[in-house]
């Protein structure tokens, strides 16, 4: 039982974790109809800053708002020099463009940083774990990326539901030569929320930095669960990237902690030992399928393109 | 086509003949090198070749091609693994396996479009990749070596590194042939309309969805026989053949080439193979140089090298 709520929470934290790159993927699509596969690499970049900047200053907390603020810049300076020229091309345009980006991006960090991985030590206090229930002990760290991610949602959900700035954006989503006509500095706006959606998907990055290690490529593997996600949710829909993200860190987990055992009841002990970890790593994929089977824009789709 | 004696022509001809008389080259004292190298090159080729079929003539951006490389690959190497070399079974199976996963990949991605359908072919063809990094048995995440090719009847013989390679060479020719007809059969025809304006298409009575489910099958079909062909040339599958970034590089074979083009997946992947092979030779960080040239390419230079050939072409728009 307390390993069962434990892979619970942990399903929770990773779940929590994907939607913060599923909302910027999604935010970047729904409002600027653009296909970013470098998406993967800003939180790789924001690994790798949190890391660099957390020796450099010797302060966990420091050195992440530091990361923070440069994923950001980077994210910026990306959109005004390429993603730019990309809006209103073809999708297939994107995907190339950003797929050469990816490359750049992850020579870059070996040049820089060389092709080892990094480390990124948790301070002490939040090194430890925390009694959440009678006898059960989870990770400080864990919870705590629980709470801030849970307070990057709601954060998310009054930018753009209830604040000027989140207006236009919805604005922008439907109608952008309207809202330029109106006098919205459109091109500062599209600026902002790429940078936007870097600086979430960085945060997700040097989040789980302390936990995994920091290493080249490994913003790609989580990039294609993010897709997943946005499918499932419905893309453009942060809503939808919320729930089905929550849904797919369960599945994920817990089927990774549990499906080997369960299929030992049906299969021979053999049998189950050679599938198990080729059918688990299926089960989220399945979901995909099942979702794409009933409705095919996705659970919440946003504005049915 | 009108007007055979252009630049783009002649350049396509001197390419196709320094293609077949490149082991003459080779025998002549060339390096043995560029003959494994080009080996590489001609079964991508292929691949790219079956990609354009859907991506370039049936607008259907899938980013998952490098799946049926893998799985036709895999059904050589577990077979070769349990001991069964001989291609006339090797080969049907791979075939086989790589139709019925294009069948079900395809059945349920078509339902979608655009933007959806990248990602959804993305997400599928990874799937792939983990179930076979799963499969402790053919060595997961190593890979499986494959101590002997497949074996066909007396005078074929894949181990003979030219004979191999004029194999490669034919089949590609092949493939590229049939990509031809098939465009311009009728067939082909619904599937270009489709790709123009698939709504229009439905309401003049054609079942659009029935006729790029075929066409997808097709292509993976194509596809699986070059995945049979690359582990044939390396003796070794592994997972790495099917990771995403290989179906990135077909999506830029094809569209270096020139979307929409016979020759122009041939043309793509031996430029942007070569062009690899010379960066490398440069510096041990050739990405660097590799991935804002793509850029360039994407943003500057939308037909590809057939496009810089020939007339300007009309884009290919998607919807």
């Amino acid at each position: 039982m307390t390993l069962f709520i434990e892979q619970c929470l942990n399903g929770l934290q990773f779940g929590l974790l994907l939607f913060l790159l599923a909302a910027g993927l999604t935010l970047v699509f729904g409002i600027m109809d653009l296909v970013n596969l470098a998406h993967g690499s800003l939180y790789m970049i924001g690994a790798y800053f949190a890391a660099t900047f957390v020796a450099w200053t010797g302060n966990f907390i420091f050195g992440v708002v530091l990361a923070l603020g440069a994923t950001l810049l980077v994210g910026m300076v990306v959109e005004v020099v390429v993603m730019r020229r990309l809006y209103g091309r073809d999708h297939l345009d994107h995907v190339l463009g950003t797929f050469g980006l990816i490359l750049f991006f992850d020579e870059l960090v070996r040049l820089v940083w060389g092709p080892e991985g990094l480390t990124l030590p948790l301070p002490s206090w939040l090194n430890t774990s925390m009694q959440i229930l009678p006898g059960v002990d989870y990770s400080a760290y864990k919870l705590s990326i629980i709470v801030v991610t849970l307070a990057v949602a709601i954060f998310l959900y009054v930018l753009v539901m209830r604040t000027r700035i989140g207006m236009l954006i919805r604005a922008g989503a439907s109608n952008r030569e309207m809202v330029g006509a109106l006098g919205v500095n459109i091109k500062l706006l599209y600026t902002l929320v790429f940078g936007l959606g870097a600086a979430l998907a960085g945060l997700a990055g040097l989040m789980q930095a302390p936990i995994l290690t920091v290493q080249i490529g490994m913003g790609e593997n989580i990039l294609i669960l993010a897709f997943v996600i946005t499918v499932i949710g419905g893309i453009g829909s942060i809503r939808g990237a919320l729930v089905a993200a929550i849904f797919v860190g369960f599945i994920d987990t817990l089927g990774r902690a549990f499906f080997p055992d369960l299929l030992r009841m049906v299969l021979s002990k053999e049998a189950a030992a050679t599938a198990a970890p080729a059918l688990s790593s299926m089960l989220i994929y399945l979901l995909m399928a099942v979702v794409l089977v009933v409705k095919p824009e996705g659970l919440f789709s946003a504005s049915g393109k | 086509m009108n007007g055979w004696f252009s630049v783009r022509n002649a350049a396509i001809v001197a390419l196709l003949l320094a293609l077949v008389l490149l082991p003459v080259y080779v025998e002549m004292g060339g390096s043995r090198f560029l003959l494994t190298l080009f080996t590489r090159i001609l079964i991508l080729a292929m691949a790219a070749v079956s990609l354009n079929l859907i991506l370039g003539y049936g607008g259907m951006m899938s980013f998952g091609h490098a799946a049926y490389l893998g799985i036709g690959g895999y059904a050589v190497g577990m077979l070769a693994h349990e001991g069964i070399f001989s291609g006339f079974i090797q080969w049907p199976v791979a075939l086989l396996a790589s139709a019925l996963f294009a069948l079900v990949i395809g059945a349920l991605s078509l339902r979608t479009r655009g933007v959806y359908f990248i990602m959804i072919t993305l997400a599928f063809a990874q799937m792939a990749y983990y179930v076979v990094a799963g499969l402790a048995r053919y060595g997961g995440d190593d890979g499986l070596t494959i101590y002997k090719r497949s074996q066909f009847v007396a005078p074929l013989d894949l181990s003979n590194k030219i004979q191999f390679y004029y194999i490669c060479l034919a089949l590609l020719f092949a493939s590229i042939y049939l990509v031809w007809r098939i465009v311009n059969s009728r067939f082909g025809m619904a599937i270009q309309g489709a790709r123009s304006n698939d709504t229009r298409m439905r309401a003049i009575g054609f079942p659009t969805y029935r006729y790029k489910l075929v066409c997808f099958i097709i292509a993976g079909t194509m596809c699986g026989l070059a995945g049979a062909l690359l582990a044939n040339h390396t003796d070794f599958v592994s997972p790495a053949m099917m990771y995403w970034t290989r179906s990135g590089d077909l999506i830029i074979m094809v569209v270096l080439g020139g979307m929409g083009s016979a020759f122009g997946p041939l043309v793509g992947a031996v430029a942007l193979l070569v062009l690899e092979e010379v960066l490398s030779g440069i510096t041990e960080y050739w990405q660097i140089i590799l991935g804002p040239l793509l850029l360039l390419v994407v943003l500057f230079a939308r037909g590809g090298i057939d496009g810089l050939l020939g007339k300007v072409r009309h884009r290919v728009s998607h919807g």
